[in-house]
């Protein structure tokens, strides 16, 4: 029974969730005001999926994770030096825009390129992971297309669990309605992942790991390849933020029914 | 982990270290001009760790002359950096109080009636006295106004290009490791312990990186700085007793604002006269602003939120302002006692730069070029001493560093500016004739006033008070906050006259929001609280509970038993509360009752 898997996280940045996001429509069409200005950080999805691929590796002797992430170079190199103390991978880098207004399909396509780059790559070990959807391309195309264009039949989206059956099957958790779990059954990759939450707390900061990760971080955003994305083949009409209403009140110690009580009279005032 | 060279905190001071030094460490063919002792064949392994979630939150903007960050960046050119003008016009402003709740000495009060006497005489408009001249030592003619987070990510993104460097970020560093007086790395802080940093969940004990030289530019408040002058000493008679909170606002202005970028405004004399502001217009009309709250004001209410807020509303003021958006918000303590809180710059396996090293010039109110060029000094001494073979001794390292920086501009200006703040330990006018005397004599002449520690200078409520709230009133609106557990310099305020804040939801937000939606407030979970109340039975008798009313955040609030509640959720790690605490711990005179630890989370703000 073959346990080793080369398990290909796909991930890309987005601005920190946490700043105040202007869309604004520039000559290239749609962008986010001053987007450049703004930290970045690792997908949310995509890092939930990170994690739960070094967690699978280690628990698969001989596995290896990719991390393949198209953004600005700049960028990139910032976020790895958050990124890369976390868990063991080898980073793939593509140099190009990280703006949530491209298109799913032309992604894929750049993503998938970088994945049949990799040397040695055996698909009957091939697990591709990624977030169900992106907190800056909330489609949920993207890991998708990329499947389809792998040639993966065996896709799995909003996943929160991956178990190693004993015969060497995949146990799968996916997200459905009602708050749920579907529980599939994969005999064997090639798998694609598109990944919820998981189940995991995001991993301490391991000084040993970073040195380790940039060891092949560091070249591979030298190297990054530029790659372009020509957005042909779509329009936005439009971009606006969703209207909202603002209330801050801080509270502690207080039970999630309260919370939810005190929100319910808000919405209803 | 075995490393050449461990940095402590990744500042100006720090980037101008690194930036220097990373550009020698490699040829022109890619192979080591310099060989790592520890990686042999490698260039030396260059570490930086910081304690910020990414780089340049939590750093300040700044209006600067740039004539150390021009020698590192001959070509540098302010449209390759975002945010970053070039100083166009400079103004000092003298605001007058047009509220009548401000607190001015009888001096004051005079020299506001007779300019408003001789109004139709002097420019005065808007409240306000545009001084029709300042003396040049204030000039930044020729400079930059920048922000400093988005300096440092253009200046990091440099350094790590190189590929010489690593700058590992939401890692702070909880102690240097020390044996037999020598510095010989660092230990990072323990992940996966509780508030107490009792072991929980995921335990990880901090890191031991060891190296052979260790650069400190932690700051200010940075704990392995007070380590160091705990272990060392520092050097006699000089002492960190002079500060400031610094907070900041970053707005949009509205789209026909009259303020043209590198507009520079400076004031004084209001909300109370101790209290400084600074404007700065930004490109794509973008303005930082804010004020300084110093140490000599000697208020127990001294809150920075409810102060920049009634700053912002001076009719001077308001009138670009009205119509803005809040983009960003932030606070840091500055030290501002200059020369005179120089520790011991270098000694056996470590060295000391940037603002914690005493840089900051306090009579020219600049402090980025200085700590930037205390970095390349200290640079350009490690290359000399890797190239020479010579290890980093206390002897070696005063050679080269201390010697540089001894012969440099840096020395002479800071003596020039030792003495020119000392006429504020004895009052707001004193203190303004007595930097003008030493700006303009180039230090000769001086007004004195001895710097003395909080605990001897501040008033209690009742003191402060006296005459316009009495005793019995104090104590009440005292049980009233609380009860409701907020602080108690809102109800003060406004019982002394300060009106009520037309929260607009847009510049004129809640504390809480500035502190959401500006600051963007951020603390990952496992780690220990790092403001500690060392002696709880002092907090207990404390009667003015100014690390309640100062903190920037509002992390600090009234707690149970009397010791006040932290919540490191709310922190933003400008380390008031350390400066300012009123109570000296037993036995140690210049030590308050307020450790400042090690910890991590803070701002989420890159515009600061």
């Amino acid at each position: 029974m073959n346990t080793a898997y080369q398990i290909v996280v796909c991930g890309s940045i987005v601005p920190d969730p946490l700043q105040t996001l202007e869309p604004v429509t520039g000559p290239a069409g749609p962008a986010l005001k001053n987007e450049m200005m703004l930290p970045a950080v690792l997908d949310p999805w995509a890092s939930h999926a990170l994690y739960e691929a070094a967690n699978f590796a280690k628990h698969s002797a001989g596995s290896k994770v990719w991390l393949v992430s198209l953004g600005p170079k700049a960028k990139l190199q910032q976020v790895m030096m958050t990124v890369a103390q976390k868990v063991p991978f080898e980073l793939i880098a593509l140099d190009g825009p990280a703006s949530g207004f491209t298109d799913a399909a032309e992604v894929a396509a750049l993503l998938t390129e970088a994945i049949q780059s990799i040397p040695g790559l055996d698909k009957a070990k091939l697990l591709v992971f990624g977030g169900w959807e992106s907190a800056s391309r909330g489609a949920g195309a993207t890991m998708q297309i990329v499947g389809e264009r792998l040639g993966i039949l065996d896709q799995f989206q909003g996943v929160d669990e991956l178990k190693l059956n004993p015969d060497g099957s995949l146990e799968i958790l996916e997200r459905i309605e009602g708050g749920k779990h579907q529980v599939s059954r994969c005999v064997s990759p090639p798998a694609l992942l598109g990944w919820a939450t998981g189940n995991l707390p995001e991993p301490k900061n391991n000084p040993q790991v970073g040195m380790v990760n940039m060891r092949t971080a560091m070249p591979a955003l030298q190297k990054a390849k530029p790659v372009k994305l020509a957005g042909e083949s779509l329009t936005f009409k439009s971009v606006s933020l969703p209207k909202q209403l603002r209330e801050t009140k801080i509270v502690k110690d207080k039970s999630a029914d309260d919370i939810a009580r005190e929100i319910v009279e808000w919405i209803r005032k | 982990m075995d490393v050449d060279i461990v940095c402590v905190g990744f500042g100006p001071a720090t980037a101008g270290f690194l930036t220097t030094l990373s550009r020698q460490l490699l040829k022109a063919d890619g192979t080591p001009a310099i060989e790592s002792t520890v990686t042999p064949g490698m260039p030396p392994q260059i570490l930086c760790y910081e304690r910020a979630d990414d780089l340049g939150f939590g750093v300040s903007g700044v209006v600067t002359r740039a004539r150390g960050l021009r020698e590192t960046f001959p070509d540098l050119d302010p449209k390759q950096i975002p945010m970053a003008a070039l100083v166009a016009e400079e103004k000092v402003v003298y605001l007058l109080d047009p509220i009548g709740a401000s607190r001015r000495s009888w001096t004051v009060r005079a020299a506001d009636a007779c300019l408003r006497a001789f109004k139709g005489l002097l420019p005065l408009k808007n409240d306000a006295l545009e001084l029709p001249w300042s003396p040049a030592f204030l000039h930044k003619t020729g400079g930059l106004v920048l922000s400093m987070g988005q300096f440092m990510q253009w200046v990091g993104a440099q350094i790590q290009s190189t590929g010489t460097v690593q700058i590992w970020l939401g890692t702070p560093v909880s102690e240097a490791l020390i044996e037999d007086r020598n510095v010989v790395g660092v230990r990072l802080l323990d992940q996966g312990v509780d508030k107490q940093g009792k072991p929980g969940e995921g335990f990880m004990p901090g890191m031991d990186i060891h190296a052979a030289l260790t650069v400190l530019g932690d700051g200010p408040v940075g704990p392995v700085g007070q380590q160091i002058d705990a272990q060392f000493g520092t050097p006699e008679n000089h002492h960190s007793r002079d500060w400031a909170v610094g907070m900041k606002f970053v707005v949009d202005l509205p789209e026909n604002t009259p303020l043209k970028p590198g507009t520079v405004l400076h004031t004084f004399g209001f909300p109370e006269p101790e209290i400084f502001g600074f404007f700065y217009v930004q490109p794509d009309r973008i303005a930082s602003l804010g004020i300084f709250v110093p140490s000599w004001f000697d208020s127990p209410m001294r809150t920075s939120y409810r102060y920049l807020q009634h700053w912002m509303l001076h009719p001077y003021l308001w009138r670009y302002l009205e119509g803005s958006k809040l983009r960003s918000w932030g606070a840091k303590t500055l030290g501002e006692s200059g020369r005179r809180g120089e520790p011991h710059l270098a000694g056996n396996g470590y060295a000391r730069i940037g603002e914690g090293s005493g840089s900051t010039n306090v009579l020219t109110g600049s402090g980025i070029d200085e700590a930037w060029t205390t970095g390349t000094q200290l640079a350009e001494s490690v290359l000399e001493l890797l190239k020479a073979g010579k290890a980093f001794t206390k002897e070696n390292l005063e050679q080269s560093y201390v010697s540089r920086r001894r012969t440099s501009w840096l020395e002479s200006e800071a003596r020039v500016a030792e003495k020119s703040r000392d006429g504020f330990q004895k009052g707001f006018v004193r203190g303004m004739v007595g930097m003008a005397l030493a700006g303009l004599t180039n230090g000769r002449l001086a007004l004195n006033g001895e710097p003395v520690p909080p605990y001897q200078r501040i008033p209690t409520l009742e003191e402060y008070y006296r005459g316009r709230i009495s005793p019995e009133e104090i104590d009440q609106l005292g049980k009233e906050c609380r009860i409701k557990g907020v602080s108690l310099h809102s109800a003060l305020m406004q019982r002394c006259g300060w009106p009520a804040i037309p929260y607009d939801g847009k510049l004129l937000v809640s504390h809480q929001d500035a502190l959401l939606l500006g600051g963007k407030v951020q603390a990952p979970p496992g780690y220990a609280d790092h403001v500690v109340f060392l002696y709880p039975e002092l907090c207990q008798k404390c009667g003015t509970k100014i690390c309640i009313e100062l903190c920037s955040g509002q992390a600090i609030a009234p707690g149970q038993g009397g010791v006040p509640a932290f919540d490191r959720e709310k922190c933003v790690h400008c380390g008031a509360c350390y400066w300012n605490c009123s109570q000296s711990v037993p036995g140690n005179p210049e030590r308050m009752n307020i450790a400042f630890r090690a910890g991590t989370g803070g701002l989420h703000s890159a515009e600061n």
